[in-house]
């Protein structure tokens, strides 16, 4: 969704900004390449329906937190920065979970924990403290929501798979026919399973760098 | 006791914090390049969550639960202050994680040296919040049960790291497929290890 209105506004950016917030869909890929907040892609992707709500608050608290720490990013003494980032982290992170409580109880319900250890997220962190706290509050915005769309891709890729595998549904509709049953297909009930999260993720780091092949590690 | 056990046996094989929750994926994928690191990497957890999640056990039942602060004054028995939950778990850990640095610093500098570089990266950690946030979800009866899960949870994390650290120092040799190199065949291994790890699902203690 975010990348449809990015595409719209793309000519207002200057090509450094663009760069921001496409780079992190690719090549800088949070999960794919950065390696950082892979426990929630694996949790929660058991359904679309989850991965998209937990998707769209990694987002909001993501592209919010960039900016606040980037405006404060003159005041805060480096001696406390983490507790300071934490601080504002989970300010926001107490907001979308009463949000989500308020709005969609049964999907909040099913993240159980996986909401409150949004805070925990460490492509969070590690934006706030590679980039926001160093640019300006617009960089820091774009930063923020690339990295959380490159995040929620591969979440909603592995959700898709997962729920379309596992239980031949997408967000709770069926969508495979019923004369597939007849003749003899089965849901592959071991894609609901956690392990299988694991192994779906690596078929997409592979799939990637096997598109991307600077990404190959050498060592 | 035997339900401490219990509780234990379950928080390291059953309710495994990486194989059944993936929780503190992040230092697990990037510190399991050799086994001395993770080693190092899953004591320092063992010992975070073994003094965080009794903490956080106490601030929960005596202050942030609903009724909790009735012990305060009468007044208070309706007060409730879980929407603090997330904010006061990370102050703890965070406060808890600097502290035990200091100390550790001061007693055992060569403990320090060999865990050093890993203590401040376990604060972010998510098994550690993770581990406060499933002991509030399952209402552990007393200190010692939620002392126990503590306990297990950083054992259960420590076989993980050091399993997966093995298995990757193993598997520099073979051929694996170039794309598929680093990161995408640790992620595979990991989840043949869950699958492994679940057979042990529906033991009863």
């Amino acid at each position: 969704m975010s990348e449809n209105d990015n595409n719209q506004k793309e000519v207002l950016f200057s090509p450094k900004n663009k760069k921001l917030l496409t780079n992190p869909l690719g090549k800088d890929n949070p999960i794919n390449v950065q390696v950082l907040g892979i426990c929630s892609v694996l949790a929660i992707t058991v359904q679309l329906r989850t991965s998209i709500v937990m998707a769209i608050s990694v987002v909001a608290v993501m592209g919010l937190a960039n900016v606040i720490i980037s405006l404060l990013r003159k005041t805060i003494p480096p001696r406390i920065r983490i507790i300071v980032q934490l601080t504002v982290i989970a300010s926001l992170v107490i907001l979308v979970d009463q949000v989500l409580k308020a709005f969609v109880y049964d999907v909040s319900r099913q993240l159980s924990v996986f909401v409150g250890l949004i805070i925990t997220n460490c492509i969070i962190m590690g934006r706030l403290e590679a980039f926001a706290l160093q640019n300006k509050p617009w960089p820091s915005f774009l930063d923020g929501i690339g990295n959380a769309a490159g995040y929620a891709w591969v979440l909603l890729a592995v959700g898709f798979f997962r729920e379309l595998l596992g239980s031949g549904t997408l967000m709770g509709y069926n969508v495979i026919p019923g004369f597939m049953y007849e003749m003899g297909y089965e849901d592959n009930g071991f894609m609901i399973l956690p392990p299988m999260a694991l192994i779906t993720v690596g078929i997409i780091i592979w799939v990637h760098r096997y598109k991307d092949r600077d990404l190959i590690d050498i060592s | 006791m035997e339900e401490l056990v219990s509780i234990f046996v379950r928080s390291i094989f059953i309710d495994n914090m990486v194989f059944a929750y993936f929780l503190g994926m992040c230092s697990y994928l990037a510190v399991s390049r050799t086994v001395g690191t993770s080693i190092g990497l899953g004591a320092a957890g063992i010992f975070v969550l073994v003094i965080t999640v009794p903490i956080n056990y106490l601030l929960e039942n005596f202050i942030l639960a609903k009724g909790a602060l009735s012990w305060l004054s009468p007044r208070f028995a309706e007060a409730d202050l879980s929407f603090l939950t997330f904010i006061m778990f990370i102050a703890i850990i965070a406060a808890m994680v600097q502290l035990v640095e200091m100390i550790i610093e001061k007693f055992s500098p060569t403990l320090y040296s060999s865990l050093g570089i890993f203590l401040p990266l376990i604060a972010v950690n998510c098994a550690i919040l993770g581990g406060s946030l499933f002991m509030q979800e399952r209402n552990y009866a007393n200190i010692a049960e939620a002392t126990a899960f503590g306990l297990g949870s950083g054992v259960g994390w420590f076989l993980a790291i050091v399993g997966i650290a093995a298995i990757r120092e193993k598997i520099r040799y073979s051929n694996v497929p170039a794309p598929l190199r680093g990161l995408g065949i640790t992620f595979i291994i990991t989840g043949l290890m869950g699958i492994a790890f679940m057979s042990f699902m529906g033991i009863e203690l």
